[in-house]
C-alpha cells in the first residue's frame, strides 16, 4: 500500500500521519469537553463551599463534587494524555501509528465508559466521590464505565508501545528515542500498572454492586484503589514533565542539560512513584508504622528526588539555551528576557513553578507519616492536588494546546491577546484559591463538606473565624480560575471553527478525509529523524545554569522551612501513641 | 533537542553538567533527612500513630461501647439525650462512628491518658478532633486504638471528615476536657 499518509507542517516542521492526527484530534477534543463540563461543576462546588454563597443543596453539592473529581482527574487528563501518546510516538518519531483501527476501538470504549460513569453520577444514584470508598455503594454502571474507560486507555498505551516497535523496525529515527518520547514511555508504563491495579479492585467492586459478591474489605479496597487513584496522577506527572521538555525544545531550541540525568529521573518515577498508594493510608487502622514509613518513602523519597531533578534540569536547559543566545547578564537575564507573552512558555513555566513550590512541597508534608495526622482529609488535600493537577498538569496541557492548535488544525489562534493573558488568569486564580485552602486546611477545615458551620447538627462546634473566612475568600480564586479555564475552552473551540486558515485547504476534518479533494497528505514516507548535532563548545561555564541553581536553592530553603514549621505544629498537639 | 534523538546512541555516555551533579547530591541528602525524620519522630516525638488495631464487627463494637456507657454515664445532653460518659483515667474508652453521629460524648481529664477505641458501624468516617486538628481514618470492621493525653481544657468538636452520605455535614461529636 503506497498511500500517501503523511503531511509536514510548514511552520513547525513536524510530520503528521493522517490516522494518528485524527486520533489525536478526537482524544484532545473529548478531553477539552470534559475539562469544560468538569470545570463548570468545580465552580459550582467552590460557590457552594463559600459560606456566604452556599449555592447548591447538600445533595446536589455532593453529586457535583463527585462529578467534578471524576471528570477532571480521570476523563479530562487521560483523554488528553492519549493524544500526547500519539503525538510523542507517531509525530515525534515520524512513524505510522500501529493498528489505528484498534485505536478507534480504544477511543470508543473510553467514550462509552466516560458517558456511562458520568450519567451514573449525574442521575444522583452514585454520589460516592471520586474515591468511591466501600461499603458506600454506587450503581453498577458507575464502576462499569470506569472499567470500560480503563480498557480503552490500556489499548491506547499498547498502541503507543506498538508504534515504538514499528518506528524501531522501520528505522524512522536514528539512535535512541528522544527524551520527550522517553518521558511519554514512562507515562505509558505507569498507566499500564495503574490500569491493572484498577482492574484488580474495580472488577470485584462491580460484582459486589451487582450483588454477586457479599463483601469488599474497606482496608484492602483503600490499599489497592490508591494504586489506581494515585498512580493515575503519576501518569500526569510523567506526561506533563515530558511536555515541559518539549516546550523547552519548541520555544527555545533547548537540548537537555544531560540525557543521563533527565532519563534516570524518569526511570525513578517508574520504580518509586507508581506504588505510592501508602501516603493515602497513613492514618488507617490495620497497617503498621514500619510498612507506612517504608512505603510512603521507599527509604529515601527517590520519587521526590526525581521531581526535584526535573525541577532543576527543565529550567536549566532553558537557561543554557538562552545564555547561548546572548542573554548572559547576571543570574536572571535569561528568565527576564524569556517570551512571557507567549502562552506556550508562560503557561508551562508557571505550571512548573506552582507544581514544584506548592504541589510538591505540600505533597511531601502529607506524605510524612506523623505529619499526615494534622492534614488527613482536611481541605489541605484538595488544595495540594489543585496545585499538582489543576495547575501542574492542566495548565501544561493548555500551554501545549496553544502550540498544537495551529500546527494540527492549521488555523491561527483567535484572540491572541486574550490567549496571552489566559495562563496568568488561570494560574493566578488557582494560586489564590490553593493558598487560601491550604490555610483553611491547616486550621482543620474538612474536605468534601457542605456546611462547616454545622447549622443543622445536633451538637455545636465553631471553627476559628479565620478558617471560615479563608474558605469563603477561596471562591474569589475559584471564579478567577474558572474565567481562565472558560477562556481557554473558548479560544480552543473558537480557533477550530473561526480561526484564520493557515492553509487554504485547512479543514476540521481534513485528516478524516473531508473534503476529499486536495488532500494535504502528500508525503509517502518522511526522511528519518536525525540525532541532535554534537556541540563543539561542550559545557563551558559561560553557558552554565547558575540562575537555575539559585532558584533551586530558594526552593530547597522554602521546602526545609515549611517542613519544620509543620513538624513544630505537630509537636504542639495532644500526645498520642 | 528534547524532541530529537540524543547525540550519542548510548545516552548513558553523555556527560553530566556539574550543576546537575551538585543538585542531585543536595536533593538526595534532603530526601534522606525526610525519610530519617519519621523513625526519629517515632523515638523522640510525642505524637505517633498507634500500631494497635483489631478486627471487629459492628455488633461487637457497639456492645462494648454500650457497656461503657451503662457504667460511666454522668448525665445527658440535648433533646436527644446523648449520654456524657466520664470514664476513669487510664481506662478503655469507646467512641462509635455511625450515620451521622459520634457517640457518646466523652468527658476526660486534662493530663490523664485514655485508651480510645474507635470504629464505624456502617460507612467509612473521618475522626477529626477540632480545633486541636488530629485526624484519623475510621473504618467498619476495624477497631483503632490510640492512647490520647489531653493537654488543654474545654469543649472539643469531633468533625467527620470522610464523606459518608447526605448527612455527612451534620455528623458532629464532642469531647469535654476538664
Amino acid at each position: 500500500m503506497a498511500a500517501r499518509m503523511f503531511r509536514q507542517c510548514p511552520d513547525s516542521g513536524l510530520y503528521f500521519h493522517k490516522s494518528a492526527e485524527s486520533l489525536m484530534k478526537a482524544h484532545a477534543v473529548l478531553g477539552v469537553v470534559f475539562l469544560l463540563v468538569g470545570g463548570l461543576y468545580g465552580l459550582l462546588v467552590a460557590a457552594t463551599r463559600a459560606p456566604g454563597i452556599h449555592l447548591l443543596s447538600a445533595e446536589s453539592f455532593y453529586t457535583a463534587l463527585t462529578f467534578h473529581g471524576t471528570a477532571i482527574l480521570i476523563f479530562w487528563v487521560i483523554f488528553f494524555e492519549m493524544a500526547v501518546l500519539y503525538f510523542a510516538s507517531s509525530t515525534l518519531l515520524r512513524c505510522r501509528p500501529a493498528t489505528p483501527r484498534i485505536g478507534w476501538l480504544g477511543f470508543l470504549l473510553m467514550l462509552i465508559g466516560s458517558l456511562l460513569t458520568s450519567v451514573a453520577i449525574l442521575r444522583g444514584n452514585s454520589t460516592v466521590m471520586f474515591t468511591s470508598y466501600v461499603p458506600m455503594q454506587a450503581e453498577p454502571t458507575f464502576y462499569l464505565g470506569l472499567i470500560l474507560f480503563a480498557v480503552g486507555a490500556l489499548i491506547g498505551c499498547f498502541i503507543f508501545l506498538g508504534t515504538l516497535v514499528v518506528a524501531k523496525a522501520e528505522k524512522t529515527y536514528d539512535g535512541s528515542i528522544p527524551l520527550v518520547t522517553f518521558g511519554a514511555l514512562t507515562a505509558a508504563i505507569i498507566a499500564i500498572f495503574t490500569i491493572a491495579s484498577g482492574a484488580v479492585i474495580l472488577i470485584p467492586t462491580l460484582l459486589w454492586s451487582m450483588g454477586l459478591i457479599a463483601h469488599i474489605d474497606p482496608a484492602m479496597y483503600r490499599v489497592i484503589w490508591w494504586a489506581l487513584g494515585h498512580s493515575s496522577q503519576q501518569i500526569n506527572v510523567a506526561a506533563h514533565v515530558s511536555i515541559w521538555y518539549a516546550v523547552a525544545a519548541i520555544v527555545f531550541g533547548a537540548k537537555p542539560m544531560s540525557e543521563k540525568v533527565s532519563r534516570t529521573a524518569f526511570l525513578l518515577y517508574i520504580l518509586f512513584l507508581q506504588l505510592a498508594s501508602a501516603h493515602h493510608i497513613l492514618v488507617d487502622p490495620g497497617i503498621g508504622s514500619t510498612w507506612k514509613v517504608f512505603n510512603t518513602s521507599y527509604a529515601m523519597y527517590l520519587a521526590v528526588l526525581a521531581s526535584m531533578v526535573h525541577g532543576l534540569t527543565v529550567p536549566g536547559c532553558i537557561e543554557v539555551a538562552q545564555r547561548k543566545k546572548g542573554y548572559t547578564n547576571g543570574l536572571f537575564e535569561w528568565l527576564r528576557k524569556a517570551p512571557w507573552d507567549n502562552p506556550v512558555f508562560s503557561g508551562m513555566f508557571m505550571a512548573m513553578i506552582i507544581f514544584g513550590f506548592i504541589g510538591g512541597i505540600t505533597g511531601v508534608i502529607m506524605g510524612t507519616e506523623q505529619i499526615n495526622l494534622i492534614v488527613h482529609n482536611t481541605i489541605f488535600v484538595p488544595a495540594h492536588f489543585h496545585a499538582t493537577v489543576a495547575v501542574g498538569t492542566t495548565l501544561t496541557f493548555m500551554a501545549i494546546t496553544y502550540f498544537l492548535l495551529p500546527v494540527i488544525f492549521r488555523r491561527q489562534l483567535i484572540w491572541p491577546s486574550l490567549a496571552k493573558w489566559q495562563p496568568y488568569i488561570f494560574a493566578g486564580g488557582m494560586t489564590i484559591m490553593i493558598l487560601l485552602l491550604l490555610g483553611a486546611g491547616t486550621l482543620g477545615v474538612p474536605r468534601r463538606h457542605w456546611d462547616v458551620n454545622f447549622t443543622e447538627a445536633t451538637l455545636h462546634f465553631q471553627f476559628a473565624g479565620t478558617a471560615v473566612s479563608l474558605l469563603g475568600m477561596a471562591v474569589i480564586g475559584a471564579i478567577l480560575a474558572s474565567v481562565g479555564g472558560a477562556l481557554f475552552c473558548l479560544i480552543a473551540v473558537g480557533t477550530l471553527l473561526f480561526g484564520k486558515k493557515l492553509d487554504s485547504g485547512a479543514s476540521l476534518l481534513s485528516s478524516f478525509g473531508f473534503p476529499m479533494a486536495a488532500s494535504s497528505y502528500t508525503i509517502d514516507k518522511p526522511d528519518p529523524l536525525g540525532r541532535t548535532p554534537i556541540e563543539s563548545s561542550g559545557h563551558s561555564d559561560a553557558h552554565g545554569a547558575k540562575g537555575t541553581f539559585v532558584l533551586a536553592l530558594v526552593f530547597l530553603a522554602t521546602f526545609v522551612v515549611y517542613f519544620f514549621i509543620n513538624a513544630k505544629y505537630l509537636s504542639s498537639l495532644w500526645p498520642m501513641s | 533537542m528534547s524532541i530529537t534523538p540524543p547525540s550519542q546512541v548510548i545516552w548513558w555516555k553523555e556527560p553530566i553538567h556539574s550543576i546537575e551533579a551538585r543538585w542531585v547530591m543536595v536533593a538526595l541528602v534532603w530526601c534522606l533527612i525526610l525519610f530519617l525524620w519519621m523513625p526519629y519522630w517515632h523515638i523522640y516525638g510525642k505524637q505517633n500513630l498507634s500500631n494497635e488495631s483489631y478486627r471487629t464487627t459492628p455488633a461487637a463494637f457497639e456492645g462494648k461501647a454500650q457497656a461503657m456507657v451503662n457504667k460511666y454515664t454522668v448525665r445527658t445532653e440535648t433533646d436527644e439525650k446523648i449520654p456524657v460518659v466520664a470514664p476513669p483515667a487510664g481506662s478503655d474508652v469507646y467512641l462509635v462512628a455511625r450515620l451521622w453521629s459520634w457517640w457518646p460524648i466523652l468527658e476526660l481529664e486534662k493530663g490523664q491518658s485514655y485508651r480510645i477505641h474507635i470504629s464505624s458501624l456502617d460507612y467509612q468516617h473521618g475522626f477529626s478532633l477540632q480545633p486541636t486538628n488530629m485526624n484519623l481514618q475510621i473504618m467498619p470492621g476495624y477497631e483503632t486504638v490510640v492512647t490520647l493525653t489531653p493537654t488543654q481544657t474545654g469543649d472539643f468538636g469531633v468533625v467527620c471528615n470522610e464523606f459518608c452520605g447526605i448527612g455527612h455535614h451534620n455528623m458532629l461529636g464532642k469531647i469535654i476536657v476538664k
